[in-house]
């Protein structure tokens, strides 16, 4: 497995909002987090690759492993941020050309040689090259939204991550926009493993290998996607992958 | 009263308001341009005041201005950019930071006087400067400060938050964002609020006053040790000190020194108007 937690809890201030979460993340996977609002799923995906501590107020406890080891005490976090990158809820590329947008990361950790190559390469797999290879030197911010996220994956994957994080990466896409991530992901799988949050309970369906449940802060359940869709004994998770609430 | 004629009212005295604050400007342009026009010649800008400053021109005191905004810029740009960036990106908020934000803010309140006296005794005498030019860089350079930190907060703040997560999360440095995901974007806001800053004064006389300014000195400095003529000072000497000076020299003194910082202050507004439109987001 890639990530291993440990009884990890978590605070905004006095608010905890997740309650000794255990969980593993296996290689080549994606697994997708559903919940409600405020059951933690963000502030989980946000601890993996330490973007809460931005924020003054975060608070810890327990412990979260990446190829076992413990990523508040052996990496860095600019080591741990290369490792595992995020892909943000709207798409974010940075107001630079679409080339500038990927080389973006490399760039930052000194790399000075091959920018074309690891550029195209990123832009391939995130399946946006042949609709940017024309105009890699125009604004990203010319791009439409779905092509924009596409463009943010593939910043991402310039970096040469072992693990991508997905928060919510289609809440702002039209269903064409949302196919193409989505087909994205899929092959992405076969390199990386994927954690997906997402508000979308059927689409968590159509691409996870695993899902996990979260509410309130804690892990309700954690099964394959089939098994939770179809055989799920827990009536929290019925409730909500029905409809019935949330 | 019925609804139709107090909103006839309230527009009324707000168009009235609006009115009243533009006129004192337009007036002092307007007597400014009619009585100074007369003296503006190629020799006016370009030769220096004979016969007592009765007649001749102000390049000195023209020279001499100029030297100030670019010298005073010159420290204080640096200066007052990097200080706003630790301000508005490194700094924690705790007790020592809020004074220290509002020390600045009050610091763009102090008499101009008073910054003419801090000049004085500090680099003037205690450093001994003299009466020079980069005293009065320097003074003029502490002045500019707290409006152009104002400036910069206020540009680096206007720069979208997720571009520093964008480029936290991939791994770039805290020093690495700023330079290259923040700084940028927020340059035209500071480049505007450091012209305008500039603009405002190289108008003053006070700051000038004791720390460079001469009463008299017909050539140029040669050195940053030198004093030099400028244009406030020389317009507060004309206009108290010359009897029987011909009006229109005033005038056309003080019509060079409006122009002058009109076209900072314009230079300004044309800079932010095409920073803008080069923004993308």
């Amino acid at each position: 497995m890639v990530i291993t937690v440990n009884n990890f809890s978590a605070w905004f201030g006095k608010n905890q909002v997740i309650k000794s979460l255990n969980m593993e993340v296996y290689s080549n996977e994606i697994l997708g987090i559903i919940g409600p609002a405020n059951s933690g799923k963000t502030t989980f995906l946000k601890t993996l690759n330490r973007l809460n501590d931005l924020d003054d107020d975060f608070k810890m406890d327990g412990k979260i492993f990446l190829d076992n080891r413990n990523i508040y005490e052996y990496f860095d976090v600019i080591s741990l941020r290369k490792k595992v990158s995020i892909i943000f809820a709207m798409p974010l590329p940075l107001p630079i050309s679409i080339f500038d947008n990927v080389a973006y990361g490399p760039k930052m950790h000194g790399i000075k040689k091959g920018l074309d190559e690891i550029v195209e390469r990123s832009l391939r797999a995130a399946y946006i090259w042949e609709e940017v290879k024309d105009r890699l030197h125009e604004s990203a911010l010319n791009l439409s939204g779905g092509q924009q996220q596409r463009l943010c994956i593939a910043r991402s994957l310039a970096v040469e991550p072992e693990v991508v994080l997905f928060d919510e990466p289609c809440s702002g896409l039209d269903p064409i926009s949302t196919a193409k991530v989505e087909e994205a992901m899929m092959e992405l799988k076969k390199k990386y493993t994927i954690i997906l949050v997402t508000n979308n309970v059927k689409q968590a369906a159509r691409v996870s290998d695993r899902v996990a449940f979260f509410m309130m802060g804690e892990l309700i359940e954690i099964d394959s996607a089939e098994k939770m869709y179809t055989n799920s004994v827990n009536k929290k998770t019925i409730d909500y992958i029905s409809g019935r609430f949330g | 009263m019925n609804p139709k004629l107090s909103q006839k009212i309230a527009f009324t005295v707000l168009f009235l308001s609006a009115l009243i604050t533009i006129l004192p400007v337009l007036l002092i342009i307007a007597v400014i341009v009619k009585n100074g026009i007369s003296a503006i010649s190629w020799k006016f800008l370009t030769a220096a005041p004979t016969n007592g400053m009765r007649s001749g021109g102000i390049f000195p005191a023209i020279v001499g201005t100029f030297y100030l905004a670019l010298g005073s810029t010159a420290i204080s740009l640096p200066l007052g950019v990097l200080g706003g960036i630790y301000l508005s990106e490194y700094s924690k908020d705790n007790l020592f930071t809020r004074i220290l934000k509002l020390g600045i803010i009050n610091l763009a309140g102090v008499p101009s006087i008073v910054y003419g006296l801090f000049g004085l005794s500090l680099f003037v005498i205690y450093l001994k400067f003299g009466v020079s030019l980069i005293s009065g860089c320097l003074t003029l350079a502490i002045m500019e400060l707290p409006s152009i930190i104002t400036a910069t907060r206020a540009a680096l703040n206007s720069v979208p938050q997720s571009f520093r997560e964008v480029s936290l999360s991939l791994g770039a440095t805290k020093w690495q964002t700023i330079r290259y995901s923040v700084l940028p974007h927020a340059l035209p806001g500071i480049i505007t609020g450091a012209v305008l800053s500039n603009a405002r004064t190289t108008g003053e006389t006070a700051p000038i006053l004791f720390t460079v300014a001469a009463f008299y000195l017909p050539h140029l400095p040669s050195s940053v040790m030198d004093q030099v003529m400028a244009l406030p000072y020389h317009l507060y000497v004309i206009s108290t000190q010359i009897p029987g000076i011909n009006k229109n020299i005033t005038y056309g003194t003080a019509l060079v020194l409006i122009v002058f910082t009109l076209s900072l202050n314009l230079f300004g507004i044309i800079l932010r108007t095409y920073l803008r439109r080069q923004k993308k987001w």
